[in-house]
């Protein structure tokens, strides 16, 4: 009961030979909190989008629960928070849609989130970053998800955001026994937040 | 005085442009009678006050006829490239849906890209049975696929927008992807891209009615003016060509003016402006 990623190699075509990701494999567990960090450049984002399912690896497998990644169907156990999320939401939208979008979110997450009432009639443009990417993570902790990938969540956020979004989630991560991949180059934060970190070795050394 | 903003003056400007071309079609509908009304006791004026725009051999009033001429080729510009809007919109959405669909839409723009647009309204025209709907199928048929290959380069930069990624992974259907996160993102782009087609598929209309290939010689369509005027120009009766003629490039140029207008109100770029 994990997820898994065995043997994973990545390149994007047509830009030389040259593979971003070269046989990486990690293991999650529920409940676990795994920290990722590398240099810039290191594919660090490249692995959460195929661990997420957003792009499908040249080479080796995903498999949760022991099942290929991509025969689930519907919402994505794995979710993935995005390093920016003024890009994650359609601008046309108010947020009251965005948030809703996979069914209605729990009132008690929007709470613990600070997320005020008034924010969700408005757009993305209005609101600042932090805001956003609240709505962002209350909108992957629906009912399904069992894993979260937070690719840089906190990179450009204030302090006391950081600590009140990382409180939450762990509290949220302990309740529900999210498996938790943390990506940031911060290694305070992620010696705080992880109970173990890996780095990702440079492609082609093997 | 209050001054305006250049959004305000852009919408007035839209506003006035509409309604000069809604009043050209309407009169020249309601003209249409009097435009075939042959009048033998005036025949050949030069244009007058009384006369606008002259009279032609038959003792036509030619301002009645233009006007006739305009609306008619309006209504069929509207009509064909609303058609065609249409046609280029479900085609480039299909197209950025699988990359097989890509290949056979690229292949098929490029082969109608290919073919002179004249000769390719005056073929299908042919093969319509001319007239009126003759017409309408050549020119809708053959208009498409500039927008249908813009549609398909702005959905294919959409598919790849986190916002949609995000929802597709959330589990949102496909048909309500299209619908919330897609076509909202097109409409700028297809509305201005439909009303540019207007001044593009009035003309094609007026010329493949001229070459002869369009709507029969017994409407008063401005194609059909033109051609006829020709052999009269010879003869010294200048106004039977000028003033028709005037009067559609005014046409064309009012359409591109309002597609221009549109694109200020809706483009990102320049609408708080």
């Amino acid at each position: 009961m994990s997820l898994e990623a065995k043997n994973l190699t990545f390149r994007y075509p047509r830009r030389g030979k040259r593979p971003v990701l070269e046989h990486v494999s990690l293991t999650l567990e529920p409940g676990e909190r795994l920290g990722l960090s590398a240099p810039s450049g290191r594919g660090k984002t490249t692995l959460c989008r195929l661990l997420a399912g957003y792009q499908r690896p040249t080479g080796g497998e995903i498999l949760l629960d022991g099942q290929p990644l991509s025969r689930y169907r519907g919402a994505c156990p794995v979710q993935m928070i995005w390093q920016h999320p003024e890009t994650a939401l359609d601008p046309l939208l108010p947020l009251e849609a965005s948030l809703n979008e996979a069914g209605p979110v729990d009132g008690r997450l929007l709470e613990a989130l600070h997320i005020q009432p008034q924010w969700l009639r408005r757009y993305p443009q209005e609101l600042s970053g932090g805001e956003l990417q609240r709505f962002c993570i209350a909108r992957a902790l629906g009912p399904r998800t069992r894993y979260l990938l937070c690719d840089e969540i906190t990179a450009m956020l204030d302090l006391i955001t950081q600590a009140q979004i990382w409180q939450f989630l762990l509290e949220e991560a302990q309740r529900r026994e999210l498996g938790l991949l943390v990506v940031s180059h911060n290694s305070a934060l992620l010696e705080r937040v992880c109970g173990q970190i890996a780095t990702l070795p440079p492609a082609g050394v093997p | 005085m209050k001054t305006w903003n250049r959004r305000q003056r852009t919408l007035c400007l839209l506003l006035l442009t509409a309604l000069i071309l809604l009043a050209v079609t309407v009169s020249g509908a309601l003209l249409t009678n009097l435009a075939t009304e042959t009048d033998f006791a005036h025949t050949n004026l030069a244009p007058s006050l009384d006369r606008l725009f002259g009279t032609d051999w038959l003792g036509r009033d030619m301002l009645a006829r233009t006007l006739a001429g305009l609306s008619l080729s309006i209504r069929i510009g509207a009509l064909t490239a609303c058609v065609s809007a249409v046609i280029a919109l479900v085609l480039g959405v299909t197209a950025a849906l699988s990359r097989r669909a890509d290949a056979a839409l690229s292949w098929l723009i490029d082969l109608f890209l290919g073919i002179p647009h004249i000769l390719l309204v005056m073929l299908i025209s042919l093969a319509c049975g001319r007239g009126f709907w003759g017409v309408v199928a050549g020119v809708s048929l053959s208009h498409w696929p500039s927008l249908a290959r813009l549609v398909r380069g702005e959905v294919l930069q959409l598919r790849q927008a986190p916002y949609l990624l995000a929802a597709e992974k959330l589990g949102v259907p496909r048909g309500q992807l299209v619908r919330r996160h897609l076509l909202p993102h097109l409409l700028p782009q297809f509305l201005t891209g439909l009303i540019l087609q207007f001044p593009h598929a009035i003309l094609h209309e007026a010329s493949v009615t001229f070459l002869g290939f369009g709507l029969s010689s017994e409407q008063p369509a401005i194609g059909v003016i033109l051609s006829e005027s020709m052999q009269y120009l010879t003869t010294g009766r200048w106004w039977l060509a000028l003033f028709p003629g005037a009067a559609l490039v005014g046409v064309v140029l009012l359409f591109a003016g309002l597609g221009e207008q549109v694109r200020r109100l809706l483009d990102p770029s320049s609408v708080h402006q």
